[in-house]
């Protein structure tokens, strides 16, 4: 399988063409606005919690590329259920593997987050695909 | 001898020609060789950074392999041989822009650090509490942030020139954006994004007449059509090797004798000085004031290639080809359904951004490369200017002469690959 083939695989083009979690959020002021400084692309977040504390959706609202709009999916049907520190933690493994700082392999039981796996071999796209994740980080704040 | 007749048998013999001498031109550039993603590349990101001849490979490599040595200072055979190697260059790129002399030719990094050192040396010495910094909105990051920053240091303010929706500047506004407090003028000589080639000569017209100087940025022009500073009129002209066939590394400040010799050093170190004492120092002549440190000596000994190359192949040359192929290019654009190029102005390079309102750039490029056509996608360094154009970013295709028609019909058919792929 070629690069691209990988990385515009059917899963991600789905999530492309049908982005879960995508939401109007003008009601979020647009200091939460993350931007890739690369391309431009932007993304806001709102992380809504239960009474449990766990999340119960991430809805994200930008707009960026078919990776960056995918990652931003997935990560909502990653994140649902998760405590915030689980999910600062996944994020953090999420962005080490991509960004070569940690292993390829801590995808693998990520769910469909594997999916995503290509990007590592493309240096300029990390910032694509982590872009949802670093605002995630933002918008949990430090952990506690 | 009375005129020469042509006859259409002539002109029909000179097509094939042109073809095999753009072959032939093409096999000095070891790299359009290559095969990307199983496909012969097409390298349309010539405004990024163009390719290098084997003649500039070869000229670098001989540089390292039987004379390296410090300039200025080795008082020996490779160090006479290093350093009239550096003058040398010196002196061919005051030609080949037209300066009055080497001494108006300063060596830089590129044009980045050509701007900034202007920005620095020229703005924290002469801008004043109030002043007047007058931009474009066209202008790369690297003729705005510098601006900002001595802004910033010496409580100037900044105002920039309007582009209209042709993507022309609007050069009768400019009087508008007078105030009688305006030092310099700074714009780019060619868009890296719309292609617009501005009325430069008019500019500096303008700004003289108002006390001001005017600062071109030279990056995208300098690769593809003659530029003599005299006819252009400016002040301060910059620009870099590597998108004229050179390598990374090397670029030009070239400013007026007297402008230069007016401003303090940029950076400290060997071989901008005089004599230095324990308190103060005292500065070397021009250009050497400005050029702290061991150069990138190489690098000028592929630029003084690069020009070889050029004008081996004439302006005359590269100008039809460019404009050729640009027109091909524009035309094959125009033709993908959906598909916006931004920038339409009379005067332009063969350098095209464009977008679609539903396909990101960033996935056009990557299908591009999957066909082995290599393109920018992004904000293109001028983020100013793509809020004007109301896009975050767009995908662009630039050309050079060697590219050739049949690439630019693979970008056709390729843009229509991706419209099927992500709709």
């Amino acid at each position: 399988m070629s690069g691209f083939d990988e990385l515009y695989q059917d899963l991600i083009m789905d999530h492309y063409r049908k982005p879960r979690g995508r939401a109007d959020l003008a009601h979020v002021p647009d200091t939460e606005i993350m931007e890739n400084p690369t391309c431009g692309d932007s993304i806001k977040l709102e992380v809504i919690t239960g009474d449990d504390g766990r999340i119960m959706e991430v809805r994200h609202q930008g707009h960026g590329c078919a990776i960056s709009t995918a990652s931003a999916s997935l990560m909502t049907e990653f994140t649902r259920g998760l405590s915030p520190a689980e999910a600062r933690e996944a994020a953090g493994r999420f962005i080490a593997a991509l960004r070569g700082d940690g292993s390829l392999d801590d995808l693998e039981d990520m769910g469909d987050l594997v999916a995503l796996r290509g990007v590592a071999g493309l240096p300029v796209r990390v910032k694509c695909a982590t872009l949802a994740w670093h605002a995630l980080l933002r918008a949990l704040g430090p952990a506690a | 001898m009375g005129g020469i007749a042509v006859t259409p048998s002539d002109i029909a013999v000179s097509e094939p020609r042109a073809a095999a001498d753009i072959a032939a031109i093409r096999a000095r550039f070891p790299v359009l060789s290559r095969k990307v993603n199983g496909h012969p590349l097409a390298y349309l990101d010539n405004a990024a950074t163009s390719q290098k001849p084997s003649s500039v490979l070869d000229a670098v490599d001989a540089y390292y392999r039987s004379r390296n040595a410090n300039i200025h200072r080795s008082l020996h055979t490779l160090g006479e041989e290093s350093t009239a190697d550096w003058e040398g260059a010196r002196a061919k790129v005051a030609r080949f822009v037209g300066a009055r002399g080497s001494e108006e030719i300063v060596f830089t990094r590129g044009t980045t650090e050509s701007i900034n050192l202007v920005a620095s040396s020229w703005g924290d010495t002469f801008l004043r509490e109030g002043d007047l910094i007058l931009l474009t909105l066209m202008e790369h990051h690297s003729d705005i942030v510098p601006w900002q920053l001595a802004a910033s240091r010496r409580g100037a303010r900044l105002a920039y020139l309007p582009v209209q929706a042709d993507g022309s500047l609007d050069l009768d506004a400019a009087a508008a954006k007078w105030d009688g407090r305006t030092r310099i003028v700074c714009a780019t000589h060619m868009s890296n994004v719309l292609g617009t080639v501005n009325d430069v000569r008019r500019l500096a017209d303008i700004a003289h007449a108002n006390g001001a100087l005017l600062l071109v940025d030279a990056a995208q022009s300098v690769p593809h059509m003659g530029v003599d500073v005299g006819s252009l009129g400016c002040d301060f002209l910059a620009f870099s090797g590597h998108k004229m066939y050179a390598p990374m590394g090397i670029g030009v400040l070239w400013g007026r004798e007297t402008l230069l010799e007016a401003m303090p050093p940029y950076m400290g170190g060997g071989d901008m000085i005089r004599s230095v004492g324990l308190e103060r120092s005292t500065w070397n002549d021009l250009p050497w004031k400005f050029e702290a440190g061991t150069p990138d000596v190489g690098g000028a000994v592929g630029l003084s290639a690069a020009i070889d190359f050029i004008e081996e192949l004439g302006w005359d040359f590269v100008g039809r080809r460019e404009r050729d192929l640009g027109a091909l290019a524009l035309e094959t654009l125009d033709s993908v359904p959906g598909l916006v190029v931004h920038g339409r102005a009379r005067e332009r390079g063969a350098l095209f951004s464009f977008s679609f309102e539903d396909i990101h750039p960033h996935d056009i490029a990557q299908y591009l490369d999957r066909e082995g056509i290599a393109v920018r996608a992004g904000h293109h360094c001028a983020q100013p200017l793509m809020r004007h154009l109301g896009v975050p970013a767009t995908t662009r295709a630039s050309l050079a002469f060697y590219n050739t028609e049949e690439e630019i019909g693979r970008l056709g058919a390729a843009l229509l690959g991706a419209l099927r792929f992500y709709r």
